[in-house]
């Protein structure tokens, strides 16, 4: 019988209610009196010089509070980026300045010039259109490769170069890696482009800023995955203002996917705006400025060389990547191509020696930063492709090529090359899992039913493995970051029993408020409704650092089983004095404390109670109440691991692949709530079906966004996928967390995309028409020109 | 101009202007906030709101358009006791729905959905569902969720 | 949007009348015009809604025997009413778009509007007749390219006609963003003769394959186009796909129209 309560029960989700009746709380359903609107006048060229910005006129429009430009953010901080990398000589990233409104020149289409404070949004844009602009474009920095050639135009004059970091990991591997692959039996070649996304929550960001002149606090309403973060980074870094003094509260969000984890000039202007115009500003993206100012991911460009013994063994990798940074730093942009990227580079394989290059580059685009899967999908990706490619070139099965050269079960933990040690793991069961459901045994036989309907069908196998749970403060604080990762919870118990966690993870879809009581209600044995969580409000919850790389139950779980323990402790030595035992015989079963080996008990109420009416009470033990924080700071990362299957069936004659079939086993370790980890898993098979086949921002040669709506970025829907096999029950539990969790966010973003696109290569490959590879998104034209080429 | 329109069964009414959207004066005037803007192109169907019983983007239609017209909004969708309706208890019970941004839209073209045809097939269902686009769910329990609330058994769908 | 002022004329003489003022447009269902709007593409002082003109909305029976669209009839509707007396053009209208879409966007404003990628367009090439409040346009004389029509101002689509043919099929190989066309061919075999009109692929919109409709006047099977290539000259390319894709689609799409027709 499955459970129906506590860790591993499928619980529904109590948040479900609100949003299914129209309930729900979103930033941009909040409205504060007064409030005026800001219209934020973007630049619509690449690169450009700031002649210009003339708003007499428009300040004379109607409704017009006041227009903000560059010069009015002369005297605070620009925008901070949280990680610094070294490079190869030891040197620092370049880290160009990053203003809140443009400062003498724009340097992305989107790039906020000035920003119209008005009584009506319709008012700021009245007035928008009359302000007078004087810019001098300059040649746009759009191509990477170009970009570090001698005389490419700069983005950034003042760093005398478009490189951020030239980045060698190991460096002191790189020799032996030359030498593996000059002495390789073979060695398989790809150059990859790992495409430009466009995250895309379906909610668009949105801010509120309001300021007290009573108190002199600001409040910020905005839509984002680390409210704490937000207030770190805005408070003491742009702003200037100490975190007393600043509330900002992410209520409920309206979906991530990373882009949301970042800090926006757009939050730092209404806060400030807001006591500049001593009014509540509110702005709202449309989603064609979400096209342009929100974060972008991916956008890599990579060579990968994969070394092969006689025996097939892998001997050596060597890649090459060019990670697009945009034209400023976001906030974590540095850390996505190098730390979340080279470290998964051994991905599940015994590969002996690595190297891993990474140039990062500036270009008049939006700024690049983690989005699902963050460093991890470029990795997963070129690994899965190589190796597919691998076996297809020595003619061997890509799945025993890739058994063959698994980390066994017996080898953990495991020591990689790229600095990471996996704790635990089972390659071959996620293996056999897979080939079990997705059946392959049969694949053939439906391979035969789309020949015989002119089609070709083709099956793509791979393995991922990510590193989440970010993440250990002293390993990432030398790896550059400039914050500490761990996370927080403060569960707080009434004095009638029931309990209110309140926790720096924040939950933008992924079901915290369901399955966080789901940990509580088993370690106490209450039921989960006596317990509630409260998150995203820095005035309520204990510094936190927010909710991304898979890390929300693995960290933040982990603080609150942490809380919850002092609690159990504390309560046990209540109970202990109510029936005059010892605290060592109190046992919890039930919501009741009993003594072992008795029938005396006591409810949890009563104990709650007496810590409350501290009447009948230990009190020069202990002292009254029941509230425990705690923070937690993992030793390691965690390892979700799997083994992916798809099939597409290929349109040879149009070049249109469509998904036929599509198979997951993940080992994420424990699951608290297997309904919502499912949940997540299809979201990020569809995200990287979406990266496969559809999606891919694309700028123009003068940095013109082409696709800037949803009438040329593709996003899937629901004709573009089937229903999904995943499955999760190759369980190897964590070994350094409590809960023994290791998430699952990001897996089915990170396992998908070579999935579908080693099966579109099967199937071109299966009627005879040889192609190595084609880029995502593997849309039909790019299939057609395949074809031809092949044909050619 | 003044507009009147029966709202949730309700007659409401309000000044507009000529440019104002139906789903502007849902959210702003009537403080219907269930109604959500995903998008600036008509494409995402975060607001779709019934007008006259079909389902309309109310981000692609005037609110002066819909003068005198019957409108219902995700928060007319519960039982008259304020219980789930069929549809919405399907979403909470196959997890349909994650961020929730989407789910307004989704649930008021569901509805419309089984209205046409009370027992869709997969594909008529996500075909239905063209114009309304999810990035949480991967769309695999949305569709499950509404073959379920059209009576149909979703138990073998493939799940694990 | 910039502000306009609203009408909401009953009558299409009403409507005309409106319309004669400067700066006034048509607003059909809006799915394009609103867009654009918000985008501030668009300027209008005043909109006339057509959807309160009761004569310009429904499907019927003409008196020789083709089928009346009025101007202001959604897809829905067509999908639905014109599903026994012409199913290729039923679902054609039930391909366009979403639902939703669907129960608002109208012929009218689908053909004034002329969208390159638009559907419509290219079963009204087939053979239509447009008519407005003035005159009646036939189609060869309408479709003037990209975004541009017969219509001169004031002038509203109050009835679309389209013979009914004996055969006839339309396919459409969607954009993967906009799912509009990325190349869509409609096929119509008449008595005296067939059309092909393609939309989505060419640089001057909507328009006939000559030698396909040649060479299935002639014999009206996918045979019959064995050898034909569309010429990729002046067609597009972008993002979703080079001139020579689209010249390439449009053979496929035009066999298998007729493969459907048959
Ligand atoms: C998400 C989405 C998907 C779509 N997908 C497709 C698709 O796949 N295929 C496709 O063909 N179309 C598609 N469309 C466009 C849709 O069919 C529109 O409905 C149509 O193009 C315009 O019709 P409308 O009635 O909405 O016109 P409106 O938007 O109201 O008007 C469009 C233009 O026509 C003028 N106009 C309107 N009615 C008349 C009239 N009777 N006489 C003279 N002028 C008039 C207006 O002044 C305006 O200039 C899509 C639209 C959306 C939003
Ligand atoms: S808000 Fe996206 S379709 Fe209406
Ligand atoms: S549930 Fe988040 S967009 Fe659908």
């Amino acid at each position: 019988m499955p459970k129906d309560h506590g860790i591993g029960a499928s619980i529904k989700r109590r948040e479900d209610v609100r949003f299914l009746t129209g309930a729900g709380n979103y930033t941009d359903d909040i409205n504060i009196r007064g409030q005026a609107y800001v219209y934020f006048l973007r630049s619509d060229v690449a690169h450009g010089k700031l002649n210009k910005v003339d708003t007499t006129a428009a300040s004379a429009m109607p409704g017009v509070v006041r227009i903000f430009t560059g010069a009015d953010f002369a005297g605070v901080g620009g925008l901070p980026c949280g990680w610094q990398v070294t490079d190869r000589h030891g040197q620092p990233m370049k880290e160009p300045g990053h203003p809140v409104l443009a400062q003498g020149k724009v340097r992305h289409v989107g790039d906020p010039i000035a920003a119209i404070v008005a009584d009506t949004l319709e008012q700021a844009r009245d007035a928008a259109e009359a302000i007078e602009l004087d810019i001098e474009e300059l040649p746009a920095v759009v191509d990477m490769k170009a970009a570090v050639k001698d005389g490419s135009a700069l983005v950034h004059d003042d760093i005398g170069s478009n490189l951020c970091y030239d980045w060698g990991f190991v460096e002191e591997n790189k020799a032996a890696v030359d030498e593996a692959i000059k002495n390789a039996a073979h060695v398989t070649t790809l150059e990859l482009v790992n495409n430009r996304l466009v995250a895309n929550p379906m909610e668009p960001r949105v801010c509120v800023g309001d300021y007290s002149r009573a108190t002199d606090d600001y409040t910020l309403y905005t839509t984002s995955q680390n409210p704490h973060v937000i207030r770190l980074l805005m408070g003491a870094f742009v702003l200037g203002i100490p975190e007393h003094k600043l509330r900002v509260v992410a209520p409920d969000v309206g979906g991530g996917f990373g882009t949301k984890i970042f800090h926006y000039a757009e939050e730092a202007f209404c806060t400030f705006a807001a006591k500049a115009c001593n009014r509540p500003v509110k702005w709202t993206a449309s989603r064609s400025e979400a096209f342009m100012s929100d974060a972008h991911g991916r956008d890599h460009v990579t060579k990968i060389e994969l070394a092969l013994d006689k025996d097939n063994n892998f001997t050596a990798i060597r890649t090459e990547t060019y990670a697009n940074m945009g034209a400023y730093l976001s906030t974590f942009a540095p850390s996505v191509p190098t730390w979340l990227h080279g470290t998964l580079m051994a991905g599940n394989y015994r590969t002996p020696v690595i190297y891993v290059n990474v140039k990062a580059v500036f270009t008049n685009t939006v700024p690049v930063d983690a989005y699902r899967g963050a460093g991890r999908p470029e990795a997963t990706f070129q690994i899965e492709r190589v190796i597919d490619q691998a076996a297809r070139e020595l003619g061997v099965d890509p799945i025993a090529l890739r058994r063959q050269n698994f980390i066994k079960p017996d080898q953990f933990p495991y020591q990689t090359p790229v600095a990471v040690a996996y704790d635990t793991g089972n390659y071959d069961a996620t293996m056999d899992r897979l080939i079990e459901m997705a059946d392959i045994a049969g694949f053939a036989k439906r391979r035969k039913a789309s020949e015989a309907k002119g089609k070709l069908r083709g099956l793509g196998v791979n393995c991922y493995i990510e590193a989440c749970g970010i993440a250990p403060s002293n390993l990432v604080g030398q790896l550059g970051a400039r914050a500490g990762l761990y996370e927080s919870a403060t569960v707080r118990v009434n004095a009638t029993g029931g309990i209110v966690v309140m926790t720096g993870s924040h939950s933008h879809g992924q079901g915290h408020e369901t399955a966080f009581p789901q940990v509580i209600a088993e370690m106490l044995g209450i039921d989960e409704s006596m317990v509630e969580v409260v998150h995203g409000d820095t005035s309520k919850a204990p510094m936190g650092m927010g909710t991304y790389g898979s890390r929300s139950l693995a960290v933040g779980g982990s603080a609150m089983v942490r809380a919850t323990e002092k609690i159990l402790r504390k309560a046990k030595k209540i109970a202990a004095h109510l029936m005059e035992a010892s605290e060592g015989d109190i046992e919890v079963k039930d919501g009741r404390f009993h003594v072992a080996g008795t029938d005396k008990s006591v409810a949890w109420g009563d104990v709650t109670l007496a810590a409350y009416v501290p009447h009948n009470y230990p009190l020069e033990d202990i002292e009254p109440g029941l509230e425990e924080t705690a923070f937690y700071d993992p030793s390691n990362f965690t390892y979700p691991a799997g083994a992916y299957a798809c099939e597409v069936e290929l349109d040879p004659e149009t070049g249109k692949v469509t998904i036929e079939r599509f198979a997951a086993a993940d080992d994420f370790g424990n699951v608290v709530n297997p309904m919502i980890v499912e949940g997540q898993v299809h979201g990020g098979i569809a995200q990287g079906v979406g990266q496969a086949l559809l999606e891919g921002a694309v700028y123009d040669a003068n940095g013109q966004l082409l696709t800037g709506s949803y009438m040329d970025y593709a996003m899937p829907r629901a004709t573009d996928v089937p229903f999904y096999q995943v499955d999760h029950s190759c369980a190897t539990p964590c070994t350094h967390n409590p809960l023994g969790v290791k998430g699952c966010g990001e897996a089915g973003a990170i396992g998908s995309p070579p999935a579908v696109v080693n099966a579109v290569l099967d199937a071109l490959n299966s009627g005879g028409i040889k192609v190595a590879h084609i880029d995502m998104p593997v849309s039909p034209s790019r299939v057609w020109s395949a074809i031809q080429k092949a044909k050619a | 101009m003044k507009v009147t329109m029966t709202v949730n069964g309700k007659s409401r009414s309000g000044e507009v202007e000529g440019r104002t959207l139906l789903v502007n004066f849902l959210r702003e005037t009537l403080n219907l906030t269930g109604t959500h803007v995903g998008c600036d192109t008509s494409q995402c169907g975060a607001c779709v709101v019934h007008v006259n019983g079909q389902a309309v983007k109310s981000c692609t239609m005037l609110a002066a358009e819909a003068d005198g017209a019957d409108v219902k909004t995700v928060e007319g969708m519960a039982n008259a006791d304020g219980s789930l309706s069929v549809i919405q208890q399907a979403f909470q019970d196959h997890h349909g729905l994650q961020c929730g941004f989407c789910t307004p839209g989704m649930v008021m073209s569901a509805a419309a959905l089984l209205k046409e045809n009370p027992k869709p097939t997969e594909a008529e269902v996500r075909h239905y569902l063209e114009g309304n686009i999810c990035r949480c769910t991967g769309y695999h329990n949305i569709v499950k969720a509404v073959m379920a609330a059209s009576g149909q058994d979703v138990s073998n769908i493939a799940a694990e | 949007m910039y502000n306009f002022d609203f009408v909401k004329p009953k009558t299409l003489a009403e409507a005309t009348a409106a319309m004669a003022g400067e700066e006034a447009q048509a607003l059909g269902g809006g799915q394009t015009l609103i867009p654009s709007l918000k985008a501030r593409l668009a300027s209008p002082t005043t909109l006339v809604s057509l959807s309160g003109i009761k004569e310009m909305v429904g499907v019927c029976k003409g008196d020789d025997g083709s089928l009346c669209i009025g101007g202001a009839t959604p897809h829905a509707v067509v999908a639905a009413e014109a599903a026994k007396t012409y199913p290729a053009l039923a679902k054609l209208a039930g391909g366009i778009g979403d639902p939703a879409v669907r129960n608002r966007g109208t012929v009218g404003g689908s053909l004034a509007n002329n969208d390159p990628a638009a559907c419509y367009p290219s079963a009204a090439l087939a053979s239509a007749t447009v008519v407005t409040n003035r005159r009646r346009i036939a189609a060869d004389d309408y479709f003037q390219g990209m975004f541009t029509t017969a219509l001169e101002a004031g002038e509203i689509v109050t009835e679309v006609r389209f013979p009914v043919p004996e055969k006839a099929a339309y396919i459409k190989f969607e954009q993967p963003a906009s799912r509009f066309a990325l190349t869509g061919v409609f096929v119509a075999k008449f008595k005296d003769g067939v059309r092909v009109a393609v939309t989505g692929a060419s640089e001057e919109g909507v328009f006939r394959w000559a030698e396909a409709e040649a060479a299935l006047s002639k014999n009206f099977s996918a045979a019959a186009l064995a050898g034909l290539a569309a010429s990729a000259d002046g067609m597009i390319t972008d993002l979703h796909g080079t001139a020579a894709y689209r010249a390439h689609l449009v053979g496929v799409l035009t066999r298998r129209a007729v493969e459907a027709a048959a």
